[in-house]
């Protein structure tokens, strides 16, 4: 069982997160955006951050930069959502201090062993 | 937990993002190189793809993917969004929103039409790029594998990014059985150890017939940070594993994953609820919003209404009696009740923007199509008016808006010649007026033709050839059944349907309608609309034995019907201040019983520009009216709008001041032509 941020503008891509991830134990905590995903996270402790990259007010790149800027939350995976297959997001991504990615549109089995690689009990 | 099913929420957040999309297009039109449009509508595009796929709607992905693939041209600044690139992009929103909300309906040929016209416009380089993905390099595989001979090495800084190398070394373990060897030369003294670096490396052998890809996958998050070498491991070796490893192995030096990752898995339950609390919403506005279905809305209202009407009767009661703390708490639930119905009212009230954002497109397609350059400004979008009224004047104000651009501007040509701007203007704008809100139509067109109206008019037999009427009241004809002074009938407008049927609609609402022109300059419509179809402050009269009300808003003035003007019968017209008022007797007019009361009142009501003077026996005062609407068999009583219910249990009839306007208008001119005779 694990705190688990999902950080995306779409309601309905949150709604998808958090009802595959509850039914195995996690916490889903949902912000709507970058800077409501920052405030969440330094606001608790999260074991796992799962983000859009494409979002109004703090996209997730700037928000991956601000997470891991952050001593305290050092070592927090973050995993990122994308649609773009294309490798440059990915490295800029990774460049940024993501952790992991996950290629959209996933399935609710891609996402448990994603979460199941980055989450240990 | 919520439950909703995230298809659902799908369709419900795709209906928002289209909304989304076609502002930013059609702002687009208007300001074509703001990034910032740009960027809006490929968010929302972007969006629209990427849940589309997650919930089935492959098409949509499909589709969006092709345009936004397109599209991308102008997102990179190469093209410049012109009306027509916007006119395709509008089309395949219409598109796309068909695709989800009725797939059936619709057709890969129109989406393949619109994807042509689209790279025809943005003429992309040759073709575009398929973007195939990226192959994995071919691992030859062997018939008996045995495992794989694998060497590790993270770079330093792995652990900051959230990676647990004993985490993928687990992983590699669930492949097969490994022997796992820490190599701990890079590890440096004590004094000298960053505990948030990665020193060690590893060798590990891999007893598993697994392929490559397998090992890949593990580490497909790290790929970039690390140099994993991976040699097969010799055919002959069939061996049995060393050590059928129980993971992890690695004693020191390496700290686990830094603060963040693990130990605080304990979860706080109030910090929980209170991030539950926050609104799912992503724009700061909606922030503080919680979705209501309508029905229950409507449903609290009706209570609210019940509420109020026990109130009045607990408030008729505790006036009768001498009980002073029961007159006390009867004023105390007035108060509440009051600031209850105030509130439940706010709630239903909804901003008229999200109406008047519908009206862009309109223009904008119908400026197209007349070819009418058209610019469409809008203002008090924060009005706010109940929401069924929005839903209700959303029909007329299409009405209005096609008139204003069909009939209202000209052509560029004319324009031109009469010296003005090219370009047209619709402006719409809404006010609050006392506990009325004005919403406007103006264009800045040629204006209402009154000679033409007249003419009309005097050909369908609605007036005498050279009767005396102010231009005010020639207008009035527009809104005539079947009145129509367009030459030509058009697929927009000059069916002499519509004007009629908007002013009905509006006068259901209990508003009002009138029309200003100034030749040259344009037209404006105003429309009068109360704020809300619920509850209305009334003034209750009474007639005879009856009592009724008078919608409070149309109320000018009372004033005692003088011996003078009583003297004067037959005559029905006041004298106010110098101003003709015609007036009814609502005695004769209901044909009441009883004796009429010596000193008779009367009540100015006025609609739009027009009074009226109503003579009643008495005037108690005002009145929280709920409105209950009369039965159908009672349809055809035009004079009354609905009933409300009074303290004492019984009902009172709400009189509508248009139609009594109408039907005093009516009698004037019977006796003006009787008096003529």
């Amino acid at each position: 069982m694990a705190n688990i941020l999902t950080v995306d503008d779409s309601p309905s891509i949150r709604q998808m997160i958090k009802v595959t991830l509850a039914p195995a134990g996690h916490n889903v905590i949902e912000a709507g955006d970058g800077a409501q995903g920052l405030e969440k996270a330094k606001a608790s402790k999260f074991d796992l951050v799962i983000t859009d990259l494409n979002m109004p007010v703090m996209n997730g790149l700037e928000l991956i930069r601000a997470l891991r800027a952050l001593p305290a939350l050092l070592g927090l995976p973050i995993v990122f959502l994308t649609t773009e297959s294309s490798e440059a997001v990915k490295l800029e991504a990774k460049k940024a201090g993501a952790t992991g990615w996950i290629t959209k549109p996933f399935k609710q089995e891609q996402l448990l062993a994603v979460v199941s690689k980055l989450v240990r009990s | 937990m919520t439950t909703l099913d995230p298809a659902e929420v799908f369709r419900q957040e795709a209906s928002e993002l289209f909304d989304v999309l076609e502002g930013a297009l059609l702002d687009l039109g208007v300001r074509p190189d703001d990034k910032e449009l740009v960027d809006a509508a490929f968010r929302a595009l972007h969006t629209i793809k990427g849940s589309g796929a997650m919930f089935g709607f492959d098409a949509v992905a499909t589709f969006t993917h092709e345009f936004e693939t397109a599209f991308d041209r102008v997102r990179k600044g190469e093209i410049r969004p012109d009306q027509d690139l916007i006119s395709v992009a509008l089309a395949a929103k219409d598109y796309i929103r068909a695709l989800i909300e009725a797939p059936e309906s619709t057709d890969s040929i129109i989406g393949d039409a619109i994807l042509a016209d689209l790279y025809r416009l943005v003429k992309p380089d040759d073709q575009v790029a398929s973007q195939a993905p990226v192959a994995e390099p071919a691992v030859p595989t062997l018939e008996v594998r045995s495992g794989w001979q694998l060497h590790i090495e993270f770079d330093t800084d792995i652990l900051r990014n959230g990676s647990n190398p004993l985490d993928l070394l687990d992983d590699l373990g669930k492949l097969g059985p490994c022997f796992v060897v820490a190599l701990t030369d890079d590890v440096p003294f004590l004094d000298e150890l960053d505990p948030e670096h990665c020193f060690l490396k590893w060798d590990v052998t891999l007893h598993s017939a697994c392929e490559r890809d397998a090992i890949d996958d593990v580490f497909i998050f790290v790929q970039d940070e690390m140099k994993l070498v991976c040699e097969p491991l010799a055919l002959v070796d069939a061996a049995p594993p060393l050590v059928p490893l129980e993971m992890p192995i690695v004693e020191l030096p390496v700290a686990e994953a830094p603060a963040g990752n693990a130990g605080h898995a304990a979860p706080q339950p109030e910090r929980k609820r209170e991030e539950a609390r926050e609104a799912k919403r992503p724009d700061d506005k909606a922030n503080a919003t919680v979705r209501v279905q309508a029905e229950r809305l409507d449903e609290l209202m009706d209570r609210v209404g019940e509420l109020v009407i026990a109130q009045a009767r607990l408030s008729q009661l505790a006036s009768a009696t001498d009980d002073i703390s029961i007159k006390a708490i009867a004023e105390e639930i007035e108060r509440l009740a009051a600031s209850l119905r105030d509130t439940t009212m706010g709630a239903r009230m909804v901003p008229i923007g999200s109406l008047f954002g519908r009206f862009r497109r309109l223009v904008h397609d119908l400026s197209r199509d007349l070819g009418k350059p058209v610019e469409f400004v809008t203002t008090g979008e924060d009005t706010e008016l109940d929401k069924t009224m929005i839903e209700r004047l959303a029909d007329p104000l299409v009405h209005l808006i096609r008139n204003a651009i069909d009939h209202g501007i000209e052509t560029t040509e004319i324009r031109a010649a009469a010296g003005k701007t090219d370009i047209g203007r619709i402006e719409i704008a809404a006010t609050h007026a006392g506990a009325q809100v004005l919403v406007t139509v103006r264009d800045n067109g040629a204006g209402l033709n009154t000679a033409r109206i007249r003419a009309k008019a005097e050909e369908q037999g609605l007036i005498a050839p050279g009767a005396v009427m102010s231009d005010q009241d020639i207008h009035q004809f527009l809104f005539h059944p079947g009145f129509s002074t367009a030459q030509t009938i058009s697929a927009l407008s000059g069916r002499g349907v519509g004007m009629d049927v908007v002013k009905r609609t509006i006068e259901a609402m209990r508003g009002s309608i009138d029309t200003a022109t100034v030749p040259g300059n344009g037209t404006t419509v105003t429309l009068r609309l109360p704020l809300t179809l619920a509850i209305i402050e009334g003034l209750l009269i009474r007639v005879g034995e009856g009592r009724y009300i008078i919608p409070l808003s149309a109320v000018e003035e009372c004033a005692e019907l003088s011996v003078a003007d009583e003297r004067e019968r037959g005559r029905n017209f006041l004298n106010m201040r110098g101003d003709l008022v015609p007036f009814l007797r609502l005695r004769n007019l209901f044909d009441s019983d009883g004796e009429a009361d010596l000193h008779q009142k009367i009540i100015i009501a006025s609609a739009g520009e027009t009074r009226i003077g109503l003579v009643v026996d008495q005037i108690i005062g005002s009145h929280q009216s709920v409105i209950k609407s009369l039965s159908k068999l009672h349809s055809d009583v035009t004079m009354f709008s609905g009933a409300t219910i009074l303290g004492d249990g019984s009902a009172a009839l709400i009189l509508d001041v248009a139609q009594l306007i109408a039907t005093g208008q009516g009698l004037a001119e019977k006796q003006l032509v009787k008096e003529a005779a």
